[in-house]
């Protein structure tokens, strides 16, 4: 019966060509659409949150910032700060953050008191991130180009025009802890 | 002897049901804030809004603590970091046009001078208020001191 199997195998099919080709082809939706669904579901919120490392301290701090709630309802939650929205790039970050899975199965941060042991660690691994891409996921809705200076503050319009125009700074380099408490800033640039 | 109970029970009842009539105080003393009594609660006042950003605002008497012309909401000060003297320490204040802290908020209460911001004037707020668009809520007849007003 094996070696039937094996023939079977071995064997050209009988089956007709374009058989074959709609077989492969409909797997391959199937195959491309699960993963992609998977993809987004693992970038939502809900998902983020659904493990107690960030729901019981990021999350409660990101409750209070601009960025929750504010006058006009506009969000941004997690993935929209912390995942490139660009394909090439947001696979990139998933496979990077398989590093976090691995945190979250050993159990690297299970009470408050190791989450703030860590924290000087991670906000540091995410500061250089979104310096080295320019800051990438705060330009995906704050456009430079549409920032109309004379609706900002006095002190935002001499910084704007100033550092951030001329693009000696980024936005990272001064709105730090904008979303979540800061860890102990000593020794951190202009800090 | 099946009376007793009864009589403890409608007893107790009538005791209990006089002793919740009796009136409490329910307290009633106006303030500028209006009257308000203990069993109530006062629907609270709206939020005063801050002005986004000013100039600086002259200081009214000698030794009055500058007062904040600038939004502070966010502004987090604990162990961890300072936001205020992001802008407003020595350090950063000629890149940031803000102004500079007093030297002496370097002293101890000893009136020795640290290299740095003594603990006890770290929390900047509490000296420096944040001045929202709000009405006197008594009338005032102070006037500013003429010395200071340079501005």
């Amino acid at each position: 019966m094996l070696k039937n199997f094996w023939t079977f195998l071995k064997s050209p099919s009988s089956a007709a060509m374009w058989l074959i080709l709609a077989i492969g082809f409909a797997g391959g939706v199937i195959f491309w659409g699960g993963f992609n669904t998977a993809l987004e579901v693992t970038n939502t919120e809900e998902f983020c949150i659904g493990c107690h490392e960030m729901q019981d301290n990021v999350y409660q701090e990101y409750k209070e910032t601009i960025h929750y709630a504010n006058r006009s309802g506009v969000r941004a939650t997690c993935p929209d700060c912390h995942v490139p929205k660009k394909w090439t790039d947001k696979i990139v970050r998933k496979i990077a953050a398989s590093k976090e899975v691995w945190g979250a199965l050993t159990g690297l941060i299970d009470t408050r008191e190791e989450f703030v042991d860590h924290r000087r660690s991670m906000a540091e691994r995410e500061w250089k991130r979104m310096k080295d891409n320019d800051s990438l996921e705060c330009r995906n809705c704050h456009n430079f180009e549409y920032m109309d200076f004379t609706e900002q503050g006095n002190r935002s319009v001499k910084m704007h025009s100033d550092a951030l125009a001329s693009g000696e700074k980024t936005c990272i380099d001064c709105h730090k802890g904008i979303a979540h408490e800061l860890p102990d800033m000593k020794g951190v640039e202009n800090w | 002897m099946r009376i007793l109970p009864i009589i403890i029970i409608i007893l107790g009842t009538f005791l209990a049901s006089s002793s919740l009539a009796e009136e409490v105080n329910p307290g009633g003393l106006a303030t500028i804030r209006g009257a308000a009594t203990l069993d109530e609660t006062k629907k609270p006042e709206a939020l005063k809004r801050v002005p986004k950003d000013r100039s600086p605002i002259k200081r009214n008497y000698v030794h009055q603590p500058p007062v904040v012309p600038h939004q502070t909401r966010g502004y987090r000060v604990d162990l961890n970091s300072n936001k205020c003297l992001n802008c407003h320490s020595w350090k950063y204040a000629r890149e940031t046009g803000a102004t500079k802290i007093s030297l002496t908020h370097f002293e101890t209460r000893d009136g020795k001078t640290l290299s740095d911001v003594s603990p006890r004037r770290y929390f900047c707020l509490q000296c420096h208020v944040t001045q929202a668009d709000a009405a006197p809520l008594v009338e005032n007849t102070f006037k500013p001191v003429d010395s200071l007003n340079n501005e």
